[in-house]
């Protein structure tokens, strides 16, 4: 994995709660084997009539061109429902190193971390601060300090994270080199309840 | 103090703890299926490991198969190779595999329970949030994503934080035409979609003990739609009746063995939860839901929210889409709106008694002319039971289809889908955008109650079809 530290970015605002799994990838999407490309079906149902790439709708915040970055902001319950790992790869694919909402689905947020893509979980009153920020205002997130800044006002807030999590993110190591270094106390234990 | 079950279990899985970081927790028995396993079979052949514990794992076929001629090759070509790389895969590390063909195979929260690979006192993960089925043996059970399903193959173990814990108490006995699908939708409706996100939640009380064990599932499986890790109920006289005998349950000595051991999963009187609620069983009437996420939902006689019930200009919002979607106005009744579709099937509700509770309803009589009825039963042995039962007679006089085992519906990875703008009255899990296909607007009920919308075409209160 890659180490993330800290992300400068415009953002894409998203002010929708309970933003489902099934919305940031639809499942007939679910076919493939590897985990390239879903970047591209984002969003999908959201972002085009009749599944159709010729007829993108216009509303739709990444369909507009004045909205951009590194970061996307959504409404509270972000990443609820299935546990398809899928729609992380699609945010990461599609360019979005960080995800900013009042509160995330267990099971996205671990999968997103396990991506190198970071959840940050604010207060309400700061994510309406976002909301009402404009399209070329930044924001800044320090992993190591584990703040977020609206760049152009200076509201900045903490946001929780593992301390383990944190040094994974910060060094780019995952989950799977650790368990694999520790195999032998698993065998151990393994033998202990036999 | 007391611990929990919850507690008990999570303290006898520890491997070790790191120091300001998770757990590290072993998991008994890890379920795959051809979604969401491919790219972690990928990640272990990159990294030239072989799978740890390789029979710890059972494999099917569920997600992504067709519920007509499964003895033919798959027509579409995706699902076919996805297929054939679970197959491949299994072959290669050693794992069991119940692929499509295969008298045990079946969607995977149905067989693990059916086949007795699901026990009491185990942990159990799976690529697909509604592991939390598997809770109703008074196990940890809960989703993972494919990232976790390879550090599962690379060392049966998972790096967790210990959930804050949550019980949900139901006293009292349930009205008739009420079951358990209505409590837990119920619950859903009264805590939303989010309410229990970071918690894991024990479900008691004497509503609960008087439950069988398929009920139980139909409870601990919608966990995940309140945002709950997992759910899980305190094994007894019910779960032991049931899981012994099965292929994969200890027999002899060893059923005594575990059987005491199983005897000692309760929640000590003196434990504490982070959040309890009670709830009054007699206070739960059929239910459906009206939007698009398993919290909009009410009593089939209650009317949609009116926009100025609520205060908060986000809930607005979201009411507003969710309706544009559904089609439906706020403040109406459902009664009466006719659907045309009804689906009953999925890791909710497909089991036997699922399908007997529909027979019981429809037994002699004919589906509405404008609503086309699937049902989809669990597996393959659920599917052979109804027709040992004569349940497929009963169905087809009824003019309702029965296919072959799998997810079917429930998501629309297969053909089975429902057309954009049509309702269908689902026993499913979930009323998300498009999830029945693009377009479909699901309206998410009970067995009893999808069987009612079957034979009369419309939203019906089934209380009022009961002699």
């Amino acid at each position: 994995m890659e180490s993330l530290k800290e992300i400068r970015s415009r953002f894409v605002p998203l002010p929708v709660e309970n933003i489902d799994t099934d919305q940031i990838i639809p499942a007939r999407f679910l076919k493939a084997t590897t985990r390239d490309g879903f970047g591209k079906n984002l969003f999908r149902d959201w972002r085009y009539m009749n599944n159709d790439e010729q007829q993108p709708i216009q509303s739709f915040i990444l369909n507009q061109q004045h909205h951009g970055g590194e970061i996307l902001v959504a409404g509270k319950n972000f990443g609820c429902g299935s546990s398809r790992e899928h729609a992380a790869w699609a945010l990461k694919d599609y360019g979005f190193k960080a995800v900013v909402s009042s509160f995330f689905a267990d099971i996205f947020k671990n999968n997103a971390l396990n991506n190198g893509v970071l959840p940050v979980k604010v207060s309400d009153a700061f994510l309406a601060g976002i909301f009402s920020l404009d399209a070329d205002d930044q924001l800044h997130i320090d992993v190591a300090a584990q703040t977020i800044t609206q760049v152009s006002t200076g509201a900045q807030e903490i946001f929780d994270i593992n301390p383990y999590k944190k040094t994974c993110l910060l060094n780019g190591y995952d989950d799977i080199d650790y368990l694999i270094s520790i195999r032998p106390a698993i065998e151990q234990f393994e033998a202990s309840r036999i | 103090m007391g611990l929990t079950l919850f507690d008990k279990i999570w303290n006898e899985h520890v491997v070790q703890e790191i120091p300001d970081g998770p757990s590290v927790l072993y998991i008994d028995r890890h379920l795959i299926h051809e979604v969401t396993s491919p790219q972690a079979f990928r990640g272990m052949e990159k990294r030239g490991l072989p799978i740890f514990r390789p029979q710890q794992i059972v494999a099917t076929a569920d997600h992504n198969v067709p519920t007509l001629n499964q003895h033919l090759p798959i027509r579409d070509e995706l699902s076919r190779m996805q297929v054939q790389e679970l197959i491949k895969n299994c072959a290669n590390h050693g794992i069991e595999l119940y692929g499509l063909g295969h008298p045990n195979q079946g969607i995977v929260h149905v067989i693990g329970p059916e086949l007795g690979v699901t026990q009491p006192g185990m942990t159990i993960v799976c690529g697909d949030s509604h592991t939390s089925t598997h809770g109703a043996f008074g196990t940890i059970a809960f989703g993972i994503g494919t990232s976790e399903v390879e550090m599962v193959f690379a060392s049966q173990c998972l790096l967790q934080t210990k959930p804050r814990q949550m019980r949900i108490n139901i006293e009292g006995e349930l009205m008739p035409g009420v079951v358990a699908k209505d409590i837990i939708l119920y619950i859903i409706a009264k805590i939303s979609a989010g309410g229990a996100t970071g918690y894991f939640v024990e479900y008691a009380g004497s509503a609960i003990r008087n439950l069988s064990m398929e009920a139980r599932m139909t409870i601990c499986n919608m966990s995940i739609e309140m945002g709950a890790r997992g759910g899980l109920i305190a094994p007894d006289a019910t779960t032991f009746q049931y899981v012994k005998g099965r292929p994969f349950a200890p027999a002899g000595d060893a059923w005594e063995q575990q059987q005491s051991k199983w005897k000692e999963l309760y929640t000590d009187q003196d434990a504490v939860f982070d959040l309890e609620l009670k709830i009054q069983a007699e206070h739960i009437e059929p239910m459906i839901t009206y939007g698009t996420n398993p919290g909009m939902g009410m009593s089939i006689t209650q009317s949609i929210p009116s926009l100025e019930s609520l205060t908060n200009e986000a809930e607005k919002n979201n009411l507003k889409k969710s309706l544009t979607y559904m089609g439906l106005q706020a403040g109406q009744s459902l009664l009466g709106m006719p659907v045309q579709h009804v689906f009953i099937g999925s890791c909710t509700n497909s089991r036997i008694e699922d399908l007997r509770l529909v027979a019981s309803l429809v037994k002699g009589k004919k589906k509405h002319a404008d609503v086309q009825v699937l049902i989809v039963p669990g597996s393959q042995e659920v599917a052979r039971q109804a027709r040992q039962e004569g349940l497929d007679i009963i169905f087809s006089d009824a003019g309702f289809e029965l296919r072959q085992a799998g997810c079917s519906a429930c998501l629309g990875m297969n053909e089975d889908k429902v057309p954009a703008g049509e309702y269908c009255i689902s026993t499913s899990n979930r009323n998300f955008e498009g999830r029945q296909g693009a377009g479909a607007r699901t309206m998410l009920a009970s067995p009893l109650t999808a069987a009612a919308a079957a034979l009369t075409g419309k939203v019906t209160d089934v209380r009022s079809l009961l002699s």
